[in-house]
């Protein structure tokens, strides 16, 4: 493990920012701390960085204790959520900054700023002020900056937080790859499951001051093994009484959790589900919301109200109407843990479409979804 | 704004108009007429007497005396008003509100009861007394406060405690901690910090503080009045204004406004600076 | 090394200098502000209860206290008046000279006050520019309380303006617009909307006038006359008459009643001031 934290707690008065954090992050790994605001995330970051020092605890890095080392000796470099760039610098000197105070000699300061600026294609920005710059291009320099003295942590907090929606997803791949190719070690926190899902390769979500579940993406996915982390990750309607629905029965759960996905509903005259219409249930379509490249479904079925996802290709519905639906499988929750239920109806059956068998499974015996 | 509203829009003019005659009218009786006063009456004895009534051994002691006290107090309370805002607006700690309401007070006690408290510290009644006694037998120096420069001084020091810090706190405050901690974070040490993150930052505001202080300083009356008693010794132009409006003769009147004239101008000079500082600081 | 580290990194504060500043801040305010201000409660107390109540009840002292007092309200209440116009004149039309007019309004902080205190007065006096029309309409303004009251709206006006014009240009636009479009009348508008949403401001800028003029002293003691028989004599002036005098025990027992008002006003501005950030930071 490159990064360890053993046991941390950390308090602001009453507050409890982090109540016994473990965690282990691998050398080369692009980790995402994911939660809800107030989850303590950027706590754990701070701590890190040591712009915060844990109440008690280790922070290791690279095998050796550091909460007693000035955050400048730890060789990390740290992005700024709002990326604290200096405005009365140029784009040069901000980048140069960390490497002046190195003393460093300085025909080699310049050969570094410039390989930067190259590396993240601001080479013609070099002599502009922050200001003159836009969201992206000042994300960039930040970026710059972290790296110019050669760290071998990054820490980015809430890196996307300052830019705007449209451009954000350009950015998120381009920030992938730019780190893949630095080859970084780099922790980066968001409250943006989208965010962390398509950036990291290893997620660790928070909640409460507290770690719910590490993972890469598709386990935290596919594998929710918290209450919490089954709801926040994807969309997903709690439904209570999920043993109403056909396929399921009552277990020693408070309720369950069904994402959009893992409703299929469609039209009783519907060719390709014919196999199936047997495990499945009558739902009223009780409201549409167009969702640019889809449609938003909420259906009524025995009384519980779901949600899902209709593509526009498919036959219109309206309001009112009458579909079948099939609930492919749930996540069932008590207090502490998270369970994957199948339809058991569904598993029974012996699907003979060769079509519709590919669509609803997939190579390591899940649905596809 | 007005296209929108085009029915009401003479209405509206007539609003405007009168609030712009009676902000003028106010603002000129209230504070244009005393300028012209002052230069008025300064010149009604003609320029000989208005450069006579500057060249007394009064005024130029009085001068002299103005511009150390003066000199003293910004130098003071500028250190005062950097390394206050910095601890101010830096970090976060219990009792921060209260200590910037403490460095407040001066703004809101009487310029009398300042002096007065120098005073009670260091005169005949004053608990500091020995102390200075001790000090002057131990070293045979014969230093003086009451009634005497250093008294002055301090004074002086007492009503212009926050002017530099009070234009410093709010600029940092906007300005955040961001870059100070981005900075610290690369191994940048205080006054590397100060220098090339903070300062660029604050430095108009830091400007129009110290010109500010200078204002007041010059002008201070009250305070000094209660410290200081010899004439052509501690007075400072205030005062010396002060003992020749009160001499009450015509001619020791004009002289009177003569020496304000400097002050007015002083004054003058002071809100162009400012007028001019603001302007550039908005542009920024 | 790592040692004198963890000292540094023990209070959790990333940048340098706060021991340091914080030090240097809270020794220079004591020793220049609170232990000199200290002294004056000192030597108040160490009079016998009697004795300080005694002089504090000397009727020229109580009148001084009530001239200051009143004087000081009615032109605070002035300021706001004019201190509202203004800063609205300022912040929301646009007219040749604004500039000029903004800047003037700073010319009370920057005029010393004798200056000011002397020319008032020769101002307002039956011979002087204004004094004498007026004198002629049979109103007397030098060595009366309406001169007094003139020379703290002068005094004061900068207070109110300035408090006012931040919270004025903060003022979202769109929000008087949405209360116009709704139906509000222009002036309807004003009184509910913009005078409930400047209150705060306006009370601040009250509070720091009226503490202001409580305990002016240079720009008041010409024009007031010093009367004792009319009542024109302000509480400053009452101190420094006892402190010329050498009466000690006097000046500090008066000092003290107008510290501890100086400090409840200053209490008072606190905490509308607090309101209004924590208003403002919920929006």
């Amino acid at each position: 493990m490159y990064v360890e934290l053993k046991n941390i707690n950390k308090n602001y008065g009453n507050f409890q920012a982090s109540t016994d954090v473990n965690l282990g992050i691998e050398k080369g790994s692009l980790v995402a701390l994911l939660g809800p605001s107030g989850s303590g995330k950027t706590t754990i970051l701070r701590m890190i960085a040591g712009l915060e020092t844990p109440d008690s605890g280790d922070i290791l890095i690279d095998g050796v204790r550091v909460n007693d080392v000035a955050p400048s000796e730890r060789g990390i470099g740290f992005m700024f959520q709002n990326y604290a760039l200096f405005r009365y610098m140029t784009v040069y000197d901000n980048i140069a900054f960390g490497l002046k105070l190195r003393k460093e000699d300085p025909k080699k300061i310049k050969e570094r700023v410039e390989e930067l600026l190259e590396l993240t294609s601001l080479k013609d920005f070099g002599k502009r002020y922050p200001n003159q710059l836009s969201g992206g291009q000042r994300q960039r320099v930040a970026f710059a900056r972290a790296l110019a003295p050669n760290p071998s942590l990054l820490l980015l907090d809430e890196p996307f937080a300052a830019i705007d929606a449209k451009v954000r997803q350009e950015l998120r791949s381009w920030l992938r790859e730019i780190i893949y190719k630095v080859g970084i070690t780099s922790i980066f926190v968001t409250h943006d499951q989208d965010e962390a899902v398509e950036v990291a390769d290893q997620i660790i979500v928070t909640n409460k001051g507290r770690v719910e579940q590490t993972g890469t993406p598709r386990e935290i996915y596919k594998d929710p093994h918290t209450p919490f982390v089954s709801q926040f990750i994807g969309q997903s309607t709690i439904v209570e009484e999920y043993y109403k629905m056909k396929g399921f029965q009552k277990g020693p759960y408070k309720g369950a959790i069904i994402r959009p996905e893992f409703i299929e509903a469609f039209k009783s005259d519907n060719k390709v589900f014919e196999d199936v219409i047997g495990c499945s249930e009558e739902g009223t379509i009780t409201d549409i919301l167009f969702r640019g490249n889809s449609l938003l479904l909420k259906l009524d079925v025995n009384g519980v109200t779901l949600t899902t996802h209709r593509s526009l290709e498919r036959r219109s519905v309206k309001i009112g109407e009458k579909m079948r639906v099939i609930i492919y499988r749930l996540y069932a929750f008590d207090d502490e843990k998270a369970y994957l239920l199948e339809n058991e109806e569904l598993l029974k059956y012996d699907v003979k479409n060769r079509h519709l068998e590919a669509y609803l499974y997939s190579s390591d015996g899940y649905f596809v979804v | 704004m007005a296209k929108n509203r085009k029915g009401s829009e003479k209405k509206v003019d007539i609003t405007k108009i009168v609030l712009i005659a009676l902000s003028v009218l106010f603002v000129f009786l209230m504070l244009v007429m005393p300028l012209i006063s002052v230069i008025v009456n300064s010149l009604r004895e003609g320029f000989k007497f208005y450069f006579q009534s500057l060249g007394t051994s009064y005024v130029l002691s009085a001068l002299g005396v103005t511009v150390i006290a003066t000199v003293i107090a910004v130098i003071v309370n500028t250190f005062f008003g950097l390394v206050a805002s910095w601890a101010i607006t830096k970090f976060s700690f219990k009792g921060k509100q209260v200590l910037a309401t403490l460095i407040d007070i001066p703004f809101s006690i009487s310029p009398v009861v300042a002096g007065l408290s120098y005073v009670m510290t260091f005169g005949r009644l004053g608990w500091a007394r020995p102390l200075i006694n001790a000090i002057n037998n131990t070293f045979g120096t014969d230093i003086q406060i009451v009634f005497a420069i250093p008294g002055v001084v301090l004074a002086t020091i007492f009503v212009t405690f926050p002017f530099v810090s009070r234009e410093l706190i709010p600029v940092l405050n906007v300005e955040g901690t961001d870059e100070e901690e981005a900075a610290a974070l690369m191994g940048a040490k205080g006054f590397t910090i100060f220098r090339k993150i903070t300062f660029p930052h604050i430095k108009w505001a830091l400007v129009y503080g110290v010109i500010l202080c200078t204002a007041r300083a010059l002008g201070e009356f009250g305070a000094v009045n209660a410290l200081s008693k010899t004439r052509g010794e501690t007075f400072t132009l205030p005062l010396e204004i002060d003992a020749l409006y009160l001499a009450g003769s015509a001619d020791s009147i004009v002289s009177s406004f003569a020496v304000s004239s400097l002050l007015v101008i002083i004054a003058i000079v002071v809100l162009i600076i400012r007028n001019i500082f603001e302007h550039n600081a908005k542009k920024e | 090394m790592a040692k004198s580290r963890v000292k540094k990194y023990r209070g959790g504060h990333v940048i340098p200098g706060f021991g340091l500043t914080l030090g240097i801040t809270i020794a220079m305010l004591s020793l220049l502000i609170l232990i000199p201000l200290a002294s004056v409660l000192g030597n108040a107390f160490r009079q016998s209860p009697a004795a300080f109540f005694k002089t504090i009840t000397q009727p020229n002292v109580i009148h001084s206290f009530e001239t200051s007092i009143l004087c000081s309200f009615i032109a605070a209440v002035i300021n706001c008046v004019f201190g509202l116009i203004l800063a609205w004149v300022l912040v929301k039309y646009e007219f040749p000279g604004k500039r000029i007019l903004d800047g003037l309004i700073e010319l009370p902080f920057c005029l010393p006050t004798a200056v000011a205190g002397i020319t008032l007065s020769k101002m307002y006096s039956t011979t002087g520019e204004l004094g004498g029309p007026l004198s002629k309409l049979g109103i007397k303004v030098s060595y009366t309380h309406i001169g007094l009251t003139i020379a703290l709206v002068f005094i004061g006006i900068p207070f109110v303006v300035r408090a006012i014009q931040p919270v004025l240009e903060k003022m979202d636009k769109q929000y008087e617009e949405a209360a116009y479009i709704l139906g509000a009348s222009k002036t309807k508008t004003f009184f509910k909307v913009i005078l409930s949403e400047i209150k705060p401001a306006m009370l601040t800028g009250f509070g720091l006038a009226f503490a202001r003029g409580i305990g002016e002293y240079g720009s008041v003691i010409y024009i007031s006359g010093n009367s004792e028989k009319e009542r024109t004599q302000v509480v400053s002036y009452v101190i420094m008459q006892k402190l010329n005098y050498l009466d000690y025990e006097s000046a500090t027992a008066i000092a003290l009643v107008l510290l501890i008002i100086s400090f409840l006003l200053l209490f008072f501005i606190n905490v509308v001031q607090i309101r209004q950030s924590r208003r403002t930071n919920n929006v």
